[in-house]
Order: C-alpha cells, then sequence, then structure tokens
C-alpha cells in the first residue's frame, strides 16, 4: 500500500514533533545540570552551556555535604536488586501454579492477588511501619525490600503467569517422560523458553522499586536507608533556587531507568501490555 | 518403619496431587500477599473505626462510623475529593487523545520508527519524583524554561507565576503527569492498533471510504475494549496520585492542589489524625474496589486466557 504524499509528509511531521516534545524536557534537565548558577539564572536564558560546568556531579560525588545522595544511590541499588530478587522467585513459583495447575480457588487467588495490586499505598502505611517496628527494620533497607514487594510481587506474579502461558506444555511433557520432575522441568525448560519473560518482569521490578517513593518516604529518615527518589524531593524542597543542582541529581536519579528501559524498550512494550491488558 | 500401603490413603493422594504442589508453589506469594498487604489493610479498617490517639500505640476506643462521619462532613474532604476528580478527568482524557495519536504513528509504516519508539520510552522510564522536580523547574517563575521559552518566542510579554494560584497549579501538575503517563497508554493502545487486521483496512480502501469513515467505523471500534481497559487502568492510577504532587506543589498553593491522596496523607502524618486518616484512606480504598471490580470485568470481557 502507498501512502499519498500529504499523508507522509503529515506522520513524518507528527513523529518529529512528538520526539521533540518526548525529549525536550529530559534534555533541559541534562543541559541545565552542566550550566553555570550565573547561566541558569541570565534573562534571557541561555539553552546552551557556555563552558562545560560539571562540577556539581563531581560535588555530589566527592563533597561530604552531598553523602544524602550517594548514599542514596547505593541504597536505591541494593533495595531495587534485593526486590527483583525476591520478587522473581516469589513470582515465578506461583506463576507456574497460576499457568500450569488446576486447583481449587485457583481464580479467586488470582483475582484476589491482581486486585492487591490496585490498592493504595496510602491504606497500608500505619500497620506497615508498625510492623518494621516491631521487628526493628524502620529506616533500614531490608524493611524497604519487604515493604516494597507489597507493590512488586502481584505485578511480577501477573505477568510472569502471562509469560509461562505462551510457553507449549509439549516441551515439559517431554522432559517429565526423560524422567524429570515437575519442579525440575521448570527449571530447565521452562524457565529457558520464557527467558524474554524472566527478563521483562525482572526489569519492570527494578524499576518498579527504583520509582517507589511513599514507602521510602515514611519508613527511611537517615542516610542508612534513604533511596534516591527521596533525596531528590529533598534536593527540590532545600534547594529551589538552585535548579542545577537538583537537575545533577534528578539525571543521575533518571540514567539508571531511562538507559535500562531504552536499551530493553521492546520488552518494555510487551511487558506494559503483559501487565495490563492480555492477561 | 511400615511398609507403603497398597491403597493411597487420602493424606498421601493429597501429596501427590495438583493442589499439593500448587499450594507448595504458592506458598511464598501468599505470604508476602497476605502478610504485607491483606493483614495491614484489614488493621488500617479497624484503626478507621477506632480513636487512634498515636500511631505506635493504635489501640483505641471503637468509635463506630465516628472517623468516617467527621471525614466526611469536612468541607476539606469534598474539595479534595472535587480536585481529585477534575485531576482524574482531566488527565485521562488528554492521556487517551494524545496517547492514540502517538500510538497511530508508531503504528505507522515510517522510517525510523524504531528510533520514535525508543524516545518515547523515555519519559514512562523518569522516575515520578524526578519528573516532578523536573516539571517544576520547567515552570519555575524566574529561572524555569517555559517562561525563557515563550517570552523568546515572543509568544509571553513578562514572566508567568505558573504554579502560584491553585487552578493554575493544578493544571501544570496535570501537564506533568500526562507527559509522564502519555507513552505507557501509547504502548497499551499500540497493541490493540496492531492487532486490528491490515486487510480490513484494505476493504475500506475497495469501498473508497474516506480516512475519517475509516477511522470511524474500524479503528474505533476494534478499538475500544482495549481504549476502556486502558481508560479504567489509568482512573484507579490517577485517583491515588501523590507522588507528581509532592514533588512539584505540595498540595499547595491554598491546597489548590491536595488530592484525596495528598489529603489522607496529611491528615494521618501532618496532623497526626490516624484514626480520620485511616477512614479516609479506606474511602480511598472502596473507591479503588469499585473500579477495581469493573477493571477486571473489562477483562474478563476481553480475550481472556487467565481468568
Amino acid at each position: 500500500m502507498r501512502m499519498r504524499l500529504h499523508t507522509k509528509i503529515g506522520l513524518y511531521l507528527g513523529a518529529i514533533v512528538t520526539g521533540i516534545v518526548m525529549l525536550a524536557p529530559f534534555a533541559w534537565m541534562i543541559i541545565a545540570s552542566f550550566q553555570t548558577q550565573a547561566e541558569l539564572v541570565a534573562r534571557p536564558l541561555r539553552w546552551w552551556p557556555g563552558r562545560f560546568f560539571p562540577d556539581r556531579y563531581v560535588s555530589i560525588f566527592t563533597n561530604p555535604r552531598n553523602d544524602v545522595f550517594r548514599e542514596a544511590l547505593m541504597n536505591s541499588l541494593i533495595v531495587s536488586v534485593g526486590v527483583v530478587i525476591v520478587a522473581m522467585v516469589v513470582g515465578v513459583l506461583g506463576a507456574y501454579a497460576f499457568a500450569r495447575l488446576r486447583f481449587r480457588f485457583r481464580s479467586t487467588i488470582l483475582m484476589t492477588f491482581l486486585f492487591t495490586y490496585m490498592l493504595p499505598q496510602i491504606a497500608l502505611l500505619i500497620p506497615l511501619y508498625l510492623i518494621l517496628a516491631n521487628v526493628g527494620l524502620l529506616d533500614n533497607v531490608i524493611g524497604l525490600i519487604i515493604v516494597d514487594c507489597s507493590l512488586v510481587v502481584p505485578f511480577v506474579l501477573w505477568i510472569l503467569s502471562n509469560y509461562f502461558l505462551t510457553v507449549p506444555v509439549e516441551l515439559e511433557e517431554s522432559a517429565w517422560i526423560d524422567g524429570a520432575s515437575r519442579l525440575g522441568a521448570l527449571i530447565r525448560i521452562v524457565l529457558p523458553s520464557a527467558r524474554p519473560g524472566l527478563v521483562t518482569a525482572a526489569m519492570f521490578a527494578f524499576l518498579l522499586a527504583w520509582d517507589e517513593f511513599m514507602y521510602a518516604l515514611i519508613f527511611t529518615s537517615s542516610t542508612a536507608s534513604k533511596t534516591v527518589p527521596v533525596a531528590v524531593a529533598e534536593f527540590s524542597g532545600r534547594y529551589s533556587t538552585d535548579f542545577g543542582l537538583v537537575a545533577a541529581g534528578g539525571v543521575l536519579a533518571a540514567l539508571p531507568p531511562v538507559i535500562i528501559a531504552a536499551f530493553f524498550q521492546r520488552s518494555v512494550a510487551s511487558g506494559l501490555v503483559a501487565g495490563a491488558v492480555k492477561a | 518403619m511400615s511398609k507403603t500401603p497398597a491403597v493411597p490413603t487420602r493424606k498421601r493422594r493429597w501429596r501427590h496431587s495438583q493442589g499439593f504442589f500448587a499450594a507448595c508453589l504458592l506458598a511464598p506469594a501468599i505470604l508476602v500477599v497476605f502478610g504485607i498487604i491483606i493483614y495491614p489493610i484489614i488493621q488500617t479498617g479497624v484503626y478507621a473505626f477506632t480513636d487512634v490517639r498515636s500511631a505506635m500505640h493504635p489501640k483505641g476506643p471503637f468509635v463506630g462510623f465516628g472517623n468516617f462521619s467527621k471525614a466526611m462532613t469536612s468541607n476539606r474532604f469534598w474539595s479534595s475529593m472535587g480536585r481529585t476528580l477534575y485531576f482524574t478527568i482531566v488527565s485521562t482524557a488528554a492521556e487517551l487523545v494524545i496517547g492514540l495519536g502517538i500510538a497511530g504513528l508508531l503504528n505507522a509504516k515510517i522510517r525510523g520508527r524504531w528510533l520514535l519508539r525508543t524516545v518515547v520510552v523515555i519519559p514512562w522510564a523518569i522516575p515520578t519524583i524526578v519528573n516532578g522536580a523536573l516539571w517544576k523547574g520547567i515552570f519555575h517563575a524566574q529561572y524555569g524554561s517555559l517562561n525563557a521559552l515563550l517570552t523568546q518566542l515572543g509568544i509571553l510579554n513578562s514572566y508567568k507565576v505558573w504554579l502560584g494560584t491553585p487552578w493554575g497549579a493544578m493544571n501544570m501538575v496535570i501537564i506533568a503527569d500526562v507527559w509522564k503517563t502519555v507513552p505507557l497508554v501509547a504502548f497499551l493502545l499500540l497493541a490493540g492498533l496492531a492487532s486490528i487486521p491490515e486487510e480490513l483496512y484494505e476493504a475500506a480502501k475497495i469501498d473508497r471510504a474516506g480516512r475519517w469513515k475509516t477511522f470511524w467505523s474500524i479503528t474505533v471500534p476494534l478499538m475500544l475494549p482495549a481504549i476502556s481497559i486502558v481508560m479504567i487502568l489509568r482512573v484507579i492510577e490517577a485517583f491515588k496520585v501523590f507522588d507528581v504532587i509532592y514533588a512539584m506543589t505540595r498540595g499547595g498553593p491554598a491546597d489548590g492542589t491536595k488530592t484525596i491522596a495528598y489529603y489522607t496523607y496529611t491528615t494521618a502524618f501532618s496532623d497526626q489524625n490516624y484514626g480520620i486518616g485511616s477512614a479516609l484512606a479506606y474511602i480511598i480504598v472502596i473507591v479503588i474496589a469499585l473500579l477495581s471490580a469493573i477493571y477486571l470485568r473489562a477483562l474478563r470481557r476481553s480475550e481472556m486466557s487467565l481468568i
């Protein structure tokens, strides 16, 4: 099918405008993070750094005053990786049961899990606070890993169940005939075949945990466990006139998820669909 | 040790059944979901009916629906509900319209489509708090890039205080939220678009149907299930909006961006009104539960494999 010329021009124009609108705000954040304070407050505003000014990044990584941010990056990394590990183990086992086994209350349990995914975090805050306080895990990365699972586990379960359904049962059955146990077949046959799904689920688990804010805001109080979103919110509240510093912190906080998502763009699209619509 | 009985007992049969295996596999997930979601949500329900004085010792006298009636007779509750409704309707509508347009572009056979898809993913990947801080910078009254851009283009004569009025701030928060969420909506709708068979469009072309007619008689009806699912999903998320408001306006100015989730947060944690805060949280839960029921119903009606 050939497109008419003005359709074509319209499409390319639309694509260019979309591209600019989607890129410009974050691009400005990156540029601003490399501009001096004088340039940032100048009128008219300059859109390109007069000279390369990486001092804020240097300061974030070397100045003791910015310890909070360095520690926060580390905490976020620990929490996100921890959540990925827990959610994937719990999720793989549970999702296999949903996708392959027939048992009583199967759809009730599945619906309950999906429903819990919709619940507002704010309705869980006070009891979770008490639980963490009772076991001594307030202001602790382990505590954050545990509570973040309330957001991530239902989602991972849901999308992994969908991916497991796409692995042909015949593959497994031939493994059983060769004497493999169900668990053995799951590990040796199903998991390798569902690898794109596993990558997608792990990626979403990481992004969800990296993005999580409300739990971190209430349950952390020091550099021992503050995560990046909390640090950025503090930066942005405290230095509201120093956008350059906020921008540098924001860029550092955004780069890991942005790079991961851009690199795994196909997984993002398929994971979003598996998580929401295809079901 | 006795020898294995020839006739399996009930217990043995259970041990070799799919149900037993499923229970083993699901045990960790059930532990997580009950321990950190269902138990806390029940506990919050208990607080909603008691006069909680201290978060650390939340045992208080039972007050029936007292917390709910106190919460719901307050003007601030209804105005925050109104703001939440406004945020939800405007942001969801904008996301669906713009998202459908972008989905169309992503689906079109143009060169560099993969590049466009990669670019569109970026706003979605930016953490919500960073997104809020970013737009707070863009809208800054003195140093923001929006004022600079609009005056340099000659559209504005003088700098505007974008986040200065309650109404203005709410709309700016909506813009920030829409920018971040449109990619998600576009990708979900793209999946729906891509599943429409090409032959239908070819047939429409042979019938010399115009582009507008083709859009309304093929694209829209076939997309309706996808659109409605995405819409409910967005309404659920928008109703809980908190992070972007915390980062941009902290509910201000003059409570102009105080949505119900933010109002609940300040009631419980700034005013330390845990009982009323829990009642407010439960009102959100009830609304979400109703919306989720609609969502699950819509999912069931679409071609489903799991439920």
